[in-house]
């Protein structure tokens, strides 16, 4: 194609060009490895940090890259290409869920101690707000900071959280109002959370995701200075709300990114594999299967970029991201489940590829807001 | 930087939603056509299901300016860019008449097209300047009772006879066949037996109103029931070798560069056409009550309007970064066959849904909603099959 897809320019596929380079030389060769350890090693961090990747969109005075949410689209986007999707959802987590909100809301102090260290790779953060209690249904958390002098005693549980295991610090939405009625929505508050005493992480089994570290954390009697507490008191859940347009974006563009990757292997091994006589591609149900997919991963792209578009003109496009997290997570899988049927027997196998990704991408429908969260929302924007 | 520490979000549902290939320029005249659709067009749609649509109404938009906005000022036309074009595929829905619609795509995006890329002078004033006012209508013969999707099985054959070429065969499904004066008709003009491949095609300019071009009756359809479809004769019809369209023996490529740009106006006439079913049933599900409420206001069939309104922008923001490259002058067949391939699904899918929301009432002709999904299944045939799509598609990635 002549020109790259708007709103990216040809200066985006440069930095696409290199960070793709990074990835396949410094990443995607370990996945497996990774995987099988369920685990991807600290470092990658600062393998990330010093090529500037963790800190695309954020400001220069911070050790930032001073670029844009375009830049760090690029970076979300290939890092499908890791082919492990746990270690793409770890840094994902750092850079798209954990640092924003600090950025955003954070006090300049704050941002000395916690965004300059994670956009070197020497600090983790993780976001901390589903709980055992409360999932999609974001105002039901029940995780306590209770006032006491100079801070806050933080009680409760977090979990399903990425780099649950191995983040220095994590941004929790707590509990600080106690009221009845209760005051949804004007009774939540954002902490940063150090790890130390009473911070317990129990890593979780999952069905993909294998080398991030999801964990469940307890936190139990935890002090929390006052100088934690995350922008204006109470007003969390519209701090949470503020990032989620990003994080549904981020999820839509790496889809975006892994249903290329998978295409295109996919589409090289019916080239490839011969069967009664002549490739599979050779046969017209896998080369309209193969046809239909790569429909659907351009038309994916296509949803996306204009979300992302309106995004980062300032539209604040909430139609078009939730219809992009819908339609891409969703499609994702399909997709890489019609791949794993193209591979037969060996789609099937551990050492190839596809099962993992099929495996990984089934959380899409799930994570960021369930398809079913982004039903509502749409239902709500055609006043249903 | 989109998001600072103040901006939190705050769904703004009434802003909007302009795509970045329109200007206002273009939304004035989206209105313009609306308006003119919904006052002297909607209307009647219901007794044009009976009739088909009259030629006045050629007239009219000629007269409006609506058939040539974006050919060239030299023409008549507008001289607008190619998403005007866009526009009226779009707008024109508005009419209620899928029949109409269709009618005029294949006198301003179908037959016209061919004639201003490959015509020449004589035949751009004598055919596409009257078509721009509306004064003379157009068709297009690809399709023979006895080759569809495979073009090049067509039989009809061009003989050159001295100055004259000798044309024999027959066309089917042919919009406008009954009210055009011209068609542009796909021969084989290959001589002596010899299997040119695809070289033995050309293209020509045939009066209808020449001897020997016999029109049969009109075609009974599915839907589209305002639009008149032809099954056309030729026999020992004659026409000079001036009425030759392009290059000899290019026929081929010439009428499949002319599937591009039908196919891409097609896209974009299917999202129209399903948003507006789309939102005549959202209406609908907000006024209908059932056990009580709203029947919209049910958790599935709200999510089943989520689903559908998420289908649409799918397909809209597929049309309309492909309309953008072929704008810029890429030629971009694999994008337009996905559009055109996802666009004719999603539009079947949304209308097949809008009939179940209505229930027994969608089943009824009053309602409207069984002629969308009457007419838009059409379009998962027309132009090009999905079959045919696919098989573009992947063989353009070598497979």
């Amino acid at each position: 194609m002549s020109n790259p897809n708007p709103p990216f320019t040809d200066e985006h596929e440069e930095l696409r060009a290199s960070i793709r380079g990074f990835i396949d030389r410094e990443l995607a060769p370990h996945a497996q490895s990774w995987e099988d350890e369920r685990w991807f090693p600290d470092e990658v961090f600062g393998k990330l940090a010093a090529q500037g990747l963790l800190g695309l969109k954020y400001p220069e005075s911070y050790g930032g890259q001073g670029g844009d949410y375009l830049h760090e689209a690029v970076l979300v986007e290939e890092l499908a290409r890791t082919g492990s999707g746990g270690t793409a959802a770890g840094i994902g987590a750092h850079i798209n869920i954990a640092t924003p909100p600090i950025w955003k809301f954070g006090t300049e102090e704050q941002k000395q101690r916690y965004l300059v260290p994670a956009i070197r790779g020497e600090k983790i953060g993780a976001l901390g707000i589903t709980e055992p209690g409360a999932g999609s249904d974001v105002a039901a958390l029940r995780t306590r900071a209770t006032p006491v002098d100079g801070g806050f005693l933080l009680n409760g549980e977090k979990t399903y959280i990425t780099n649950g295991v191995r983040a220095h610090f994590i941004v929790t939405a707590v509990k600080t109002k106690e009221t009845t009625p209760p005051a949804r929505h004007h009774d939540i508050s954002f902490l940063i959370v150090d790890r130390g005493e009473g911070v317990t992480s129990a890593k979780l089994e999952k069905l993909g995701w294998h080398a991030s570290d999801t964990a469940t954390i307890s936190f139990e009697d935890v002090f929390v200075p006052a100088e934690n507490l995350l922008g204006t008191e109470h007003e969390g859940f519209k701090q949470i709300m503020a990032n989620f347009q990003w994080e549904r974006l981020a999820m839509a563009l790496g889809a975006v990114g892994a249903m290329g990757l998978a295409w295109e292997r996919t589409a090289a091994f019916a080239r490839e594999r011969q069967a009664f006589g002549r490739p599979l591609s050779g046969h017209q149900a896998i080369r309209h299967k193969l046809a239909d997919l790569a429909t659907s991963a351009y038309t994916c792209r296509c949803v996306t970029y204009d979300a992302l578009r309106r995004f980062v003109a300032g539209e604040e496009p909430l139609k078009e991201v939730t219809m992009a997290k819908l339609l891409t997570q969703r499609a994702s899988f399909e997709l890489m489940d019609a791949c794993l049927q193209i591979h037969g027997g060996a789609g099937y196998m551990r050492e190839v590829w596809v099962e993992r990704a099929a495996r990984d991408s089934r959380l899409g429908p799930i994570g960021g807001g369930s398809d079913e969260i982004m039903r509502e929302i749409l239902g709500r924007v055609l006043a249903l | 930087m989109a998001a600072t520490a103040e901006s939190v979000m705050k769904p703004d549902f009434g802003s909007s939603r302009k795509h970045f290939i329109f200007t206002d320029e273009h939304e004035a005249l989206r209105e313009s056509i609306t308006n003119f659709a919904i006052k002297e067009l909607a209307p009647h749609a219901e007794e044009w299901e009976e009739t088909t649509f009259p030629d006045s109404v050629f007239h009219r938009m000629g007269e409006l300016g609506f058939l040539g906005l974006d050919k060239p000022e030299s023409y008549g036309g507008q001289g607008g860019d190619y998403f005007s074009a866009m526009v009226l595929a779009e707008a024109i829905t508005n009419a209620n008449c899928g029949g109409l619609a269709m009618g005029i795509a294949v006198q301003t995006d179908m037959a016209m097209p061919p004639i201003l890329a490959f015509g020449t002078e004589e035949q751009k004033q004598e055919w596409v300047v009257p078509a721009i006012a509306g004064t003379k209508i157009l068709c297009l013969g690809i399709t023979e009772p006895d080759a569809g999707s495979d073009v090049k099985g067509i039989k009809t054959r061009a003989v050159r006879d001295g100055e004259d070429y000798v044309i024999n065969g027959s066309k089917t499904y042919i919009t406008n066949g009954h009210r055009a004066d011209v068609i542009v008709l796909v021969t084989k003009t290959e001589v002596g037996g010899t299997d040119s491949g695809y070289d033995g095609f050309s293209l020509f300019l045939v009066p209808m109103d020449a001897p020997g071009v016999i029109r049969e009756q009109k075609l009974r359809k599915m839907g589209m029931h305002a639009s008149d479809t032809a099954l056309l004769a030729f026999q020992d019809v004659r026409v000079p070798a001036s009425a030759m369209l392009g290059e000899e023996g290019k026929g081929f490529y010439h009428i499949m560069w002319e599937l591009q740009g039908e196919r891409m106006i097609g896209a974009a006439g299917c999202v129209a056409g399903a948003q507006k079913c789309f939102e005549h049933t959202l209406a609908y599900a907000k006024e209908r009550e059932a056990f009580g409420k709203a029947i919209g206001h049910f958790q599935v069939i709200r999510h089943k309007f989520a689903e559908m309104a998420t289908k649409l922008e799918s397909a809209r923001q597929l049309n309309y970064v492909t309309a953008w490259r072929f704008a810029n002058g890429e030629y971009p067949v694999r994008e337009i066959s996905m559009a055109k391939l996802h666009a004719a699904r999603v539009a079947c899918e949304v209308a097949d849904e809008c009939i179940q929301i209505h229930g027994g009432a969608g089943y009824m002709k009053e309602y409207n909603v069984e002629r969308v999904w009457r007419d838009m299944r059409l379009n998962r045939i027309g132009a090009g099959t999905d079959e045919i799509m696919l098989e573009v598609i992947g063989r353009s990635y070598g497979l």
